[in-house]
């Protein structure tokens, strides 16, 4: 597997929708076969659009997208039987069995019946044993597994996941994660959409942020935190400061926790981090000190920074 | 072609019948039952026969036809709205099914339950009314072709439809005053010469004429007209269909 490969190919697409509404400008983006990309975004960003786009749920204002190489109007057939979507909604028909509408979807993307995997299936979402009741009676993480073995019945390469875990406990978060990990494993391309950082944080390879209809990065998720993180070093003094003394002005340091703590905020990437000078500092000034300790910046914190950021 | 989807399609629309059994099958059944009961055995039995056709025969074909026409439009138009209304449309709409299969699945499974209902009823009548079918034959194309174009029609109403308000109107309001206006229970023969030309924009008049003849080789408009009227209005809804799926209306935005 090349890491360049691109499954899906999402060139110049735009959205604006008939109320003028523009949902999407101008977004380009190469998903790679196999990996997991988390799209973050705040509400209203665009991130569904795009998703839908892709899925062929609504068409876009301009632009191209090819999955596995087939384009998504003109070769729909062959794209979309590619995918498989885990909308947002529980959007489910409630008088259905359990077993009755797994196979339904399968049946809907042109596949014949197969017992063996509709079993697999329901069995890693853990509803084998509910295969029988209808939708009505299951609960809501149920009915969440249940949309994703929908998805999965088919035997899709490529899973789109728009906010797989809302709504559902912090046990059933994690055991989602071993799901799309596991899907992951077996080669099936994962994009999912989130509100949680720490999903796109746990889960992902790369991460796209999207904000107003504009795709701002694209990044590995560890380049990125590394590129874009801050390091902040706590200094926890032996005697509290009423103030920060002026020859230490030229650190930006910060006084925290009533005066017993220095913070000093370094960058990761710089060739001097400041931190040796800082420390000298200290020592000439007669400032002592008993613990020192550091914290980089994480994901929740460098995507609020992102999508304040004016575009 | 996704035979795999259309029959996907076409098999979860017709559980729903199942499931839903006294309300899909059972209360038309009943309902037209009645009118049977007391226009044909009861009422019929004082009016004079019409067209030499006992009068509680005569309703048997245009009864057949208002609940062939009501349950058409219905089951199509609830097929495909309520995935709509509740979100799992989505499904349809990312699968790999073209817009002809999707149509095929409801509209066909729609049609069956319609058709399916039709000769139900008509298997009731015959135990209340005598009925004889002189052309069985043409009784089943004018069976099925109408329950195809207005299973169409409801389709373009379900997709049409923003509320189940609005999914009420067009059977409750346009076709149920069309079918008893359409020559149901009587023949236009027997309104003043004015109403009988006004009754000749009425589409169900042709409908309800052929399948008539199919059955007492009595009508009101000769049979070239009524199929060609049908086959008009089948070709008609086809292309507001087709219209739909090309612009995405109210399914692609």
């Amino acid at each position: 597997m090349e890491s360049t490969d691109i499954v899906v190919s999402i060139e110049s697409v735009s959205k604006t929708y008939d109320t003028g509404f523009k949902a999407l400008r101008d977004v380009t983006l190469g998903i790679r076969r196999g990996e997991i990309l988390a799209l973050l975004g705040p509400n209203g960003a665009g991130k569904t659009t795009l998703i839908s786009i892709v899925c062929g749920l609504v068409n876009a204002t301009e632009g191209k997208v090819t999955v596995n190489g087939h384009d998504i109007v003109d070769d729909y057939r062959a794209a979309r039987s590619l995918i498989g979507l885990v909308p947002q909604e529980l959007t489910t028909d409630s008088f259905e069995s359990v077993m009755g509408t797994v196979k339904f979807s399968r049946g809907l993307f042109g596949k014949g019946p197969d017992p063996a995997h509709i079993e697999r299936v329901l069995r890693d979402v853990w509803l084998w044993d509910r295969k029988d009741d209808e939708i009505r009676t299951l609960s809501g993480g149920m009915k969440r597994r249940l949309l994703i073995a929908k998805a999965l019945s088919h035997e899709p390469q490529i899973l789109f996941l728009d906010e797989p875990t809302a709504g559902v406990d912090v046990e059933l978060r994690k055991d989602m994660w071993g799901t799309v990990r596991k899907l992951r494993d077996s080669g099936v391309t994962t994009i999912l959409t989130t509100h949680y950082i720490d999903e796109a944080e746990e889960l992902a390879d790369r991460i796209g942020v999207i904000n107003n209809g504009e795709l701002i990065l694209v990044e590995e998720k560890t380049r990125l935190m590394r590129m874009l993180g801050r390091k902040q070093l706590t200094i926890e003094l032996h005697d509290p400061l009423a103030e920060l003394p002026e020859r230490l002005g030229g650190f930006g340091l910060e006084l925290a926790n009533g005066g017993s703590e220095l913070v000093f905020t370094y960058d990761t990437q710089a060739d001097r981090t400041g931190i040796t000078a800082l420390l000298d500092e200290l020592n000439d000034a007669n400032i002592g000190f008993k613990d020192l300790h550091t914290t980089q910046s994480s994901l929740e914190e460098i995507f609020v920074n992102l999508v304040k950021r004016p575009t | 072609m996704n035979l795999h989807g259309v029959k996907a399609i076409y098999l979860f629309e017709m559980a729903r019948t199942w499931r839903t059994l006294l309300q899909s099958v059972l209360a038309p059944v009943i309902s037209t039952s009645l009118y049977f009961f007391v226009f044909g055995a009861a009422i019929g039995s004082r009016i004079t026969e019409v067209d030499g056709v006992s009068y509680g025969a005569f309703i048997v074909p245009g009864l057949i036809m208002l609940s062939l026409l009501m349950q058409s439009v219905m089951n199509a138009s609830f097929g495909i709205y309520f995935p709509r209304f509740i979100g799992t449309i989505y499904e349809i709409l990312s699968a790999p099914v073209s817009y002809f299969e999707i149509v095929l699945g409801y509209v066909g499974a729609a049609a069956t339950k319609s058709a399916l209902l039709g000769l139900i009823i008509l298997a009731t009548a015959s135990l209340i009314v005598p009925i004889e079918i002189a052309h069985p034959i043409w009784m089943m194309f004018f069976l099925v072709l109408t329950a195809v174009t207005f299973s169409l029609l409801g389709f373009i109403l379900g997709i049409w439809a923003d509320s189940f308000e609005r999914l009420q109107i067009v059977p409750m309001l346009i076709i149920t005053p069309l079918t008893f206006l359409g020559g149901s229970f009587y023949s236009i023969d027997m309104l003043p010469p004015v109403w009988q030309t006004v009754t000749l924009f009425n589409p169900i008049v042709y409908l309800i004429s052929g399948f008539r003849w199919s059955f007492y080789e009595n009508a009101d408009v000769s049979l070239g007209i009524s199929v060609t009227m049908t086959l008009a209005f089948l070709v008609l809804c086809l292309m507001i269909v087709r219209g739909i799926f090309r612009t995405g209306y109210r399914l692609r935005p």
